[in-house]
């Protein structure tokens, strides 16, 4: 008796960067080794190739931001991709439009890579589930900012040989952070011991189930760690009454000389950017090329971006 | 009407401690005339084998929202009733959350009215505790129940203000009506929308402890010492509630308390990746505060088991985990997902059956939920153990936002009476 031979549609599904979280070490070790062989490329005078000829790339930025925005910009340009980069601060959410119509508008513009930054955690997951092309996370509430983590880890291979083995402190406002969070799953899995360190109203709860040690004390924090990473501390956190205020966030958590010294004498520093000086960290600190990867930060920032879209839009 | 006998079911009627396999013999009226064993009815009664099932009081649901007025492309009093008969329910209260809010006496009669015209269910509705629902000012108490108020609530509201509260309370003594309160203090539960904890902490939402509802709760406990009126916690979500409840009853403290099947049946590690369809207020909480529940409906500390029906339409729950609109659907279901409680051996069959039937309808002084003789014969008819999957176009609701999508479950409702009538069957 002759069947009916059963068709099944092959769905191509686009891989998609949400987040550390979804990521296994291959993948993220696989996107390093690429990043690393942008390094020269981008430090060269011929700085474009062709790999994403003919793509489209849109930025869709639903907060603002300067590095992480011109960053994904540059690395899409650089690999000779179109990039459109949207700011949709005030123009779509004051229509009354949707992220899922934005979406769908823009999906209908045949894209191949969305890079979303949205101020709702979650957003970026919501959007890959209605569109037909890859999306990249590029920062999403207070829950994952991948590629910050990648470029992070970039820069302390870069400079440390490996991430297995060291210790790494994670310091400042731990709840409202996506790039501590991405960081904690990062560097964990890569092997690095992480502590956190906040003052208690800005430590979120259940964090020693994330695989962190947490400590309120910088001088406990900080004890034989290779890496200190500053977080941002928002100016609406003291309106919040998150803390009493920013004299005392700096006497007992703002990153000085005489604090960084609990740390390792290797030790090397780094932000995520903006900084905010005489806040979180004393200004000298955060210039002082001996010991600040800050600058390096950014600029692997663009090599980390390309092989991002390079791996992820195939 | 014809007399009716419904034969060889297994009766289970918590108000008459009832379980035993017999009959029951429904009047040309649409009353119970006689129940258990022996059976004496006529000639010409019209007989219903329902040999392998088992019939139950129709149950009493005490929190649903039906969209009419103003919000009928969520749900309207067809569609609600139609969802409620399929689920066994046969009486519902309903919520004041509409637009515009239930909290005058015009609106009461509209809703009344149109519930007669559209529903073929029996509906007790609810008005609002404040004007508005803005927490400032008491509604019309004593006119409002004269037109047929049940009770009072501010639905997902709580009255922050303590004076007005304890006078919200004095007054309602007086008059002997039901306050119905949602314990949530709004500063702790500021921008939350999950469970505060690990799983808040990784999906990075602003999450809310149940030091929340706890603080709540024992504020009302304390004024409600001072000032006894007929007050009833709407949904408890955790273990702390639960032992300040278990400490005021042992005083001597007279409250009632209800709690959502969701937080029965469900906990914060089934919202998985950003499911909005489990966004619920209160929110779904750990295991051990679920299974914390369990034990409060046990020890009686938890009277009642509500839907918490809430119909979304898809709109507004498509959208990042923080924009989406809070509830889920769930009147149809009831049944089935509290009798998972009894397969999965949870808690005992009469003991749920108890908290969908005679326990609300004391709660709320309606002559339901029980199958005595000479009571309006609302019976829900259902199959212990079929199973089923829930599947959300299937669901009879206007809005199709279950949190229970593809659940497998068993038991199911196979038959519905309202007053005598077979209302639904399948």
């Amino acid at each position: 008796m002759a069947t009916k031979k059963k068709v099944t549609a092959v769905k191509n599904t686009p891989k998609h960067l949400l987040g550390i979280q979804n990521l296994s070490v291959l993948e993220a070790k696989e996107i390093l080794t690429e990043a690393k062989s942008f390094i020269k490329l981008n430090r060269g005078s011929s700085k474009k190739l062709d790999v994403l000829r003919g793509k489209t790339q849109i930025n869709l930025f639903f907060e603002p931001s300067t590095r992480t925005q011109s960053s994904f910009d540059l690395a899409g340009k650089r690999l000779g991709a179109d990039v459109m980069t949207m700011n949709m601060g005030n123009s779509a959410l004051k229509k009354g439009e949707t992220l899922i119509d934005t979406a769908m508008t823009l999906n209908a513009m045949h894209p191949d890579i969305i890079v979303i930054r949205h101020q709702d955690s979650g957003a970026p997951n919501l959007l890959s589930q209605k569109v037909n092309c890859t999306v990249i996370n590029a920062g999403d509430g207070r829950r994952e900012h991948p590629t910050q983590a990648l470029l992070d880890a970039l820069t302390i291979i870069n400079r440390k040989g490996n991430i297995e083995g060291l210790k790494i402190a994670i310091c400042g406002d731990i709840l409202h952070s996506r790039v501590a969070r991405s960081n904690i799953y990062l560097m964990n899995m890569l092997g690095a011991e992480v502590n956190v360190i906040a003052p208690k109203t800005l430590m979120p709860e259940g964090i020693d189930n994330l695989g962190v040690k947490s400590f309120t004390d910088m001088k406990k924090g900080l004890d034989g760690c290779d890496i200190v990473m500053m977080l941002r501390l928002q100016n609406e956190r003291m309106q919040g009454s998150f803390l009493p205020s920013k004299r005392e966030y700096y006497e007992f958590f703002g990153l000085t000389p005489e604090k960084l010294k609990f740390a390792k004498k290797d030790a090397l520093l780094m932000h995520p950017g903006p900084m905010n000086r005489g806040v979180e960290i004393d200004t000298k600190l955060a210039d002082d090329i001996n010991v600040s990867l800050v600058k390096e930060q950014v600029e692997l920032g663009v090599a980390v971006r390309m092989a991002c879209l390079k791996l992820y839009c195939k | 009407m014809k007399e009716k006998i419904l034969t060889n079911v297994r009766i289970i009627d918590p108000s008459q401690k009832m379980d035993e396999i017999g009959d029951v013999v429904i009047d040309e009226k649409g009353k119970i005339k006689s129940i258990g064993k022996k059976s004496d009815t006529s000639e010409s009664a019209e007989k219903i084998d329902l040999k392998g099932l088992v019939a139950i009081p129709g149950l009493v649901d005490m929190k649903a929202f039906v969209g009419e007025p103003g919000f009928e492309y969520k749900e309207n009093f067809r569609t609600l009733s139609q969802a409620a008969l399929a689920g066994g329910v046969t009486s519902i209260v309903t919520m004041p959350n509409t637009k515009p809010v239930i909290d005058n006496v015009s609106m009461v009669d509209f809703i009344i009215r149109r519930g007669r015209d559209k529903a073929k269910v029996n509906l007790f509705p609810c008005a609002s505790i404040t004007r508005q629902m803005e927490g400032n000012q008491m509604t019309e108490f004593g006119l409002l129940k004269a037109r047929g108020i049940i009770g009072f609530s501010d639905v997902n509201k709580t009255i922050q203000n303590s004076e007005l509260m304890s006078r919200i309370m004095n007054y309602a003594s007086d008059i002997d009506v039901l306050i119905m309160q949602h314990a949530e203090d709004y500063e702790l539960a500021k921008n939350s929308c999950i469970n505060q904890g690990e799983v808040a902490t990784r999906l990075g939402l602003q999450g809310v402890s149940d030091i929340a509802e706890k603080i709540i709760i024992e504020r009302d406990l304390s004024l409600l010492s001072e000032f006894p009126c007929r007050y009833h916690i709407n949904q408890i979500s955790s273990k702390n509630s639960l032992n300040v409840i278990k400490k005021n009853k042992s005083n001597g403290i007279k409250f009632s308390t209800g709690v959502s099947i969701n937080n029965l049946s469900l906990n914060q590690n089934d919202i998985g990746e950003f499911r909005t369809f489990l966004k619920l207020s209160p929110p779904l909480r750990s295991e051990e505060d679920r299974l914390s529940l369990i034990e409060g409906i046990k020890n009686d500390l938890i009277n009642v088991i509500v839907s918490d029906h809430i119909p979304e339409d898809e709109e507004s729950k498509r959208l990042p985990f923080a924009q989406a609109a809070t509830g889920s659907i769930g009147i149809e279901t009831l049944l089935s997902l509290s009798l998972e409680l009894y397969h999965n051996e949870s808690l005992p069959l009469e003991k749920i059956i108890k908290c969908l039937t005679i326990n609300p309808a004391k709660i709320l002084k309606i002559d339901k939920g029980s199958l005595k003789e000479g009571s309006d014969a609302d019976i829900c008819i259902f199959d212990l153990e079929k199973p089923w999957v829930v599947k959300a176009e299937e669901l009879k609701s206007k809005s199709k936002n279950t949190a229970i999508e593809n659940r497998k479950l068993q038991g199911k409702v196979k038959m519905t009476l309202l007053q005598g009538e077979v209302v639904y069957s399948n």
